[in-house]
């Protein structure tokens, strides 16, 4: 089924563009790296103030709201250029067992980042009154963002 | 000519012969290599943008560089040692490759910028710290900004230019 789906991908008019004009690829990998330096440094930066680490200076709720709209927009970015970058070249991506484990992790990270910013918006102090919980979130999300990074590049060589 | 006789002798070095014929060790250091990348690159954004009044509009210059200057240098600090690893595996063929060469420039050129207004503009910090940057300040996060735009991309050209990944 999933040789079928990457055999019709590889065969619509998009694919053969992208696969065709041989500075797509790079350019959009390009654009997709320097959305994971947004996304990747705004959730570091969060992250290690939930587990205070950084940034003790300012309250979590001021750091989340001025850096989860970036953190969002970029991983909006992300999945365009995924997108394209998956269309262009199906077979390596769909079947490939790191890229599969790099979006469960995705999904994971993604409602994880979700539930945080969703307690922070119902109560300012949430995570700085339940500090066990702040570390054991931030942990994972860090943990989940570094190798969602490391699962993309191995894809390359799988 | 001395350079391309440096290259060879590095790349026949035990270290870069090992990171040569392993097969897993390029690709690990590689990753390494990204992750460090991706964090001076977008640390370094949070500070440009605020010299440019495009975020972090209401603190003051001086909280987001003490903030996120430590980690942009120690990621740096990754980022160059893990290049120099996987530049030494091929020496020669990374000299001789022109995205190599163009991303080299582009940080020769990174590093002027930031001694520029470390030396000139960010001495008169007080004056603006909490309000909108000075022209001179704005120049230096925007040029910065898109010199580390240009080394991502010049960092992948290198990668489908010598080894197709």
């Amino acid at each position: 089924m999933l040789e079928e789906l990457c055999d019709w991908i590889s065969g619509t008019r998009l694919s053969l563009i992208i696969q065709n004009v041989s500075w797509i690829i790079p350019a959009v990998q390009s654009l997709h790296i320097l959305s994971v330096a947004v996304v990747m440094s705004s959730m570091a930066m969060l992250d290690l103030r939930l587990m205070n680490l950084a940034g003790r200076r300012q309250p979590v709720s001021i750091m989340a709201g001025r850096l989860l709209p970036w953190m969002w927009s970029a991983l909006g970015v992300l999945t365009v250029t995924g997108a394209v970058l998956i269309i262009g070249e199906p077979s390596r991506d769909l079947p490939n067992p790191v890229f599969q484990a790099k979006m469960a992790m995705l999904g994971v990270v993604v409602a994880l980042t979700f539930v945080v910013q969703r307690q922070i918006r119902k109560e300012e102090t949430f995570w700085e009154t339940r500090r066990i919980a702040a570390r054991v979130a931030a942990g994972a999300s860090l943990l989940l963002w570094v190798a969602i990074v490391t699962a993309g590049r191995w894809s390359a060589y799988v | 000519m001395l350079i391309p006789q440096i290259c060879r002798w590095l790349q026949a070095t035990s270290v870069a012969t090992a990171i040569r014929e392993s097969r897993w060790l390029f690709p690990a250091i590689e990753t390494l290599h990204v992750l460090a990348t991706v964090m001076v690159v977008g640390t370094i954004a949070m500070l440009d943008l605020r010299l440019l009044n495009l975020a972090s509009r209401d603190r003051a210059v001086r909280e987001v560089s003490a903030d996120v200057l430590p980690w942009t240098w120690t990621c740096f600090l990754c980022a160059a040692m893990t290049g120099a690893l996987l530049f030494s595996s091929d020496a020669v063929k990374y000299y001789g490759n022109l995205p190599f060469r163009i991303k080299m420039l582009l940080l020769f050129l990174i590093g002027v910028n930031t001694a520029l207004f470390e030396l000139w503009s960010f001495r008169g910090v007080a004056a603006w710290d909490r309000g909108r940057t000075p022209v001179a300040a704005k120049f230096a996060g925007g040029l910065s900004l898109i010199f580390w735009i240009g080394v991502v991309f010049c960092g992948r050209w290198i990668g489908f230019t010598t080894t197709l990944r």
